[in-house]
């Protein structure tokens, strides 16, 4: 087992959370042999905002979200929180976070996290440069009594 | 008083089954999908997930199709469900700085920092049908686009009023806020409380509680400093883990107004606040929440109460939710038959007296 550093397990995470589900299904179509410690469980989180953007939290509603836990048969354990409602989805993102703390780590991150990741990255970037060509340069009019 | 009333059966069940069909409609014609609904009505889909209070968007586009496009219906149904759901966890309060933002205007700066970016919106059309929608015209085609690299972070106008100390500082605070989904809602409520209440409430209540303020019933002086709509990440601690992670992203509406403030026995003359965050894509009731947060905060900022509605929490917290509205105006459909005779009796007993005090008299 090699040990994970808490800052590239919360980001590839993130990756895995965030990633289309019929898409970490086709980069990662069967599982490794695994015990599900803590079975998908479908629940709500409470998202919070800031009154003022910056200031005391508040409530602002819930989302769906599904969590799961798995340990490998060689003992990793991999735990996943994703947004939605897809058991599936949970339980293959908990597996692909145990397997990343495996000696095959490299090689799921090569295969799986790097393609999702850099589709985030593309999606991010499509959707910044529609976004782009929308940006305004607003002029004043001279107006007449201003002559 | 309510009695139990037995029989129906068999009507309500053949009532269920027309509704099923008539949801349908003309067989003919193609059934609508969820995903059709979810990407080719999202604003409807928004409105549901935000008045709903609960982000999930196959869900919502679900309950329109089954509330046959009757969102308050809908709406309902999306509560229903989210009470079944267990609370995993709150998540970390959300960073609206570092949105991956769609849309950004400011009404109050034209050459802000970060630029002012449109996005996808209905300002400035024509408002004429567009009847080659009709004819189901082909898919938009692929244009050229500028090359784009997404900022990490767009900060927010009222950061540069906040620089100058023109406007009310905000500050931060991570006191865990009163949720009125595990209590019941008490007044006088503090800020925290009256955005939640707000951000579910109903769009059209929050729209005319604001409009009644622009018309000169609790006037707050309004420009909107800043409107923002795109996608934000969502972080939760994760307590097997013992950091937080980001489970997912949502789309928010955010609009921040600039409200002119003459000052007060307390505070100096500056420009304050009203604040909206709404779940989706929803500019409308975002700016008319942060109007109706603005006048609600008249007795904070040292301002008269002019008996504006807009100005009364009591009022507009107590009456901005829709489910509990429809809940309580559709209930009086259902029979009331043994309240009804009670009144029916006092009726004629009432009658019956007047009519005997009238021939006394005659």
């Amino acid at each position: 087992m090699t040990d994970a550093s808490p800052i590239a397990r919360k980001a590839w995470m993130a990756t895995l959370a965030k990633a289309p589900p019929a898409r970490l299904a086709a980069l990662l179509p069967y599982l490794p042999p695994h015990h599900v410690l803590r079975q998908p469980e479908i629940g709500a989180v409470m998202v919070r905002g800031r009154v003022g953007a910056t200031g005391a939290a508040f409530n602002l509603g819930e989302m769906t979200v599904t969590r799961a836990s798995v340990r490998l048969e060689t003992g990793e354990v991999g735990h996943a929180w994703v947004q939605g409602r897809d058991k599936a989805h949970a339980l293959r993102a908990a597996a692909v976070d145990a397997l990343l703390q495996t000696g095959a780590a490299d090689d799921i991150a090569a295969r799986v996290l790097h393609p999702l990741q850099s589709e985030a990255d593309t999606a991010r970037a499509f959707r910044a440069a529609k976004a782009a060509a929308t940006k305004v340069d607003f002029f004043t009019m001279v107006r007449g009594e201003d002559k | 008083m309510y009695v139990a009333v037995k029989g129906g059966e068999r009507a309500i069940d053949n009532a269920h089954q027309w509704l099923a069909e008539e949801r349908r409609g003309d067989p003919t014609v193609p059934e609508l999908t969820i995903p059709q609904i979810r990407e080719q009505m999202a604003l409807a889909v928004n409105r549901v997930m935000a008045e709903g209070s609960l982000y999930d968007p196959d869900l919502a586009a679900l309950a329109i199709k089954q509330a046959r496009g009757d969102l308050i219906e809908a709406v309902f149904l999306i509560r229903a469900y989210r009470t079944t759901l267990p609370r995993l966890a709150g998540s970390r309060p959300v960073d609206t700085g570092a949105m991956a933002v769609d849309r950004r205007i400011s009404a109050t700066f034209k050459d802000l920092p970060g630029g002012q970016v449109l996005g996808p919106t209905f300002d400035y059309t024509h408002r004429l049908l567009d009847f080659t929608l009709m004819a189901e015209g082909e898919a938009p085609q692929q244009r050229n686009l500028p090359d784009a690299t997404p900022a990490d972070r767009i900060p927010h106008v009222t950061s540069f009023l906040n620089r100058d100390g023109l406007i009310e500082p905000v500050d931060p605070s991570d006191i865990a806020p009163p949720d009125l989904t595990r209590e019941p809602m008490e007044l006088p409520a503090n800020r925290p409380l009256r955005l939640q209440a707000l951000a579910r409430g109903d769009e059209g209540f929050v729209l005319s509680m604001a409009y009644s303020t622009q018309r000169g019933y609790g006037r707050t002086h309004a420009f909107v400093g800043e409107l923002r709509i795109g996608t934000v990440a969502v972080e939760v601690d994760i307590p097997e883990l013992g950091f937080a992670v980001e489970i997912g992203e949502i789309e928010l509406t955010e609009c921040e107004t600039v409200n002119q403030f003459k000052g007060s026995r307390t505070e100096p003359p500056q420009f304050t606040r009203g604040y909206g965050l709404v779940m989706g894509q929803s500019e409308r009731k975002a700016i008319a929440m942060s109007l109706v947060d603005r006048a609600l905060r008249w007795q904070e900022l040292g301002e008269d109460f002019t008996g504006a509605p807009a100005q009364d929490e009591e009022f507009v917290l107590m009456h901005c939710d829709n489910i509990q509205a429809t809940g309580f105006l559709e209930h009086i459909k259902l029979p009331h038959y043994v309240d009804f005779q009670a009144e029916l009796e006092l009726v004629r007993k009432l009658r019956a007296e007047a009519m005997a005090l009238q021939e006394a008299a005659e």
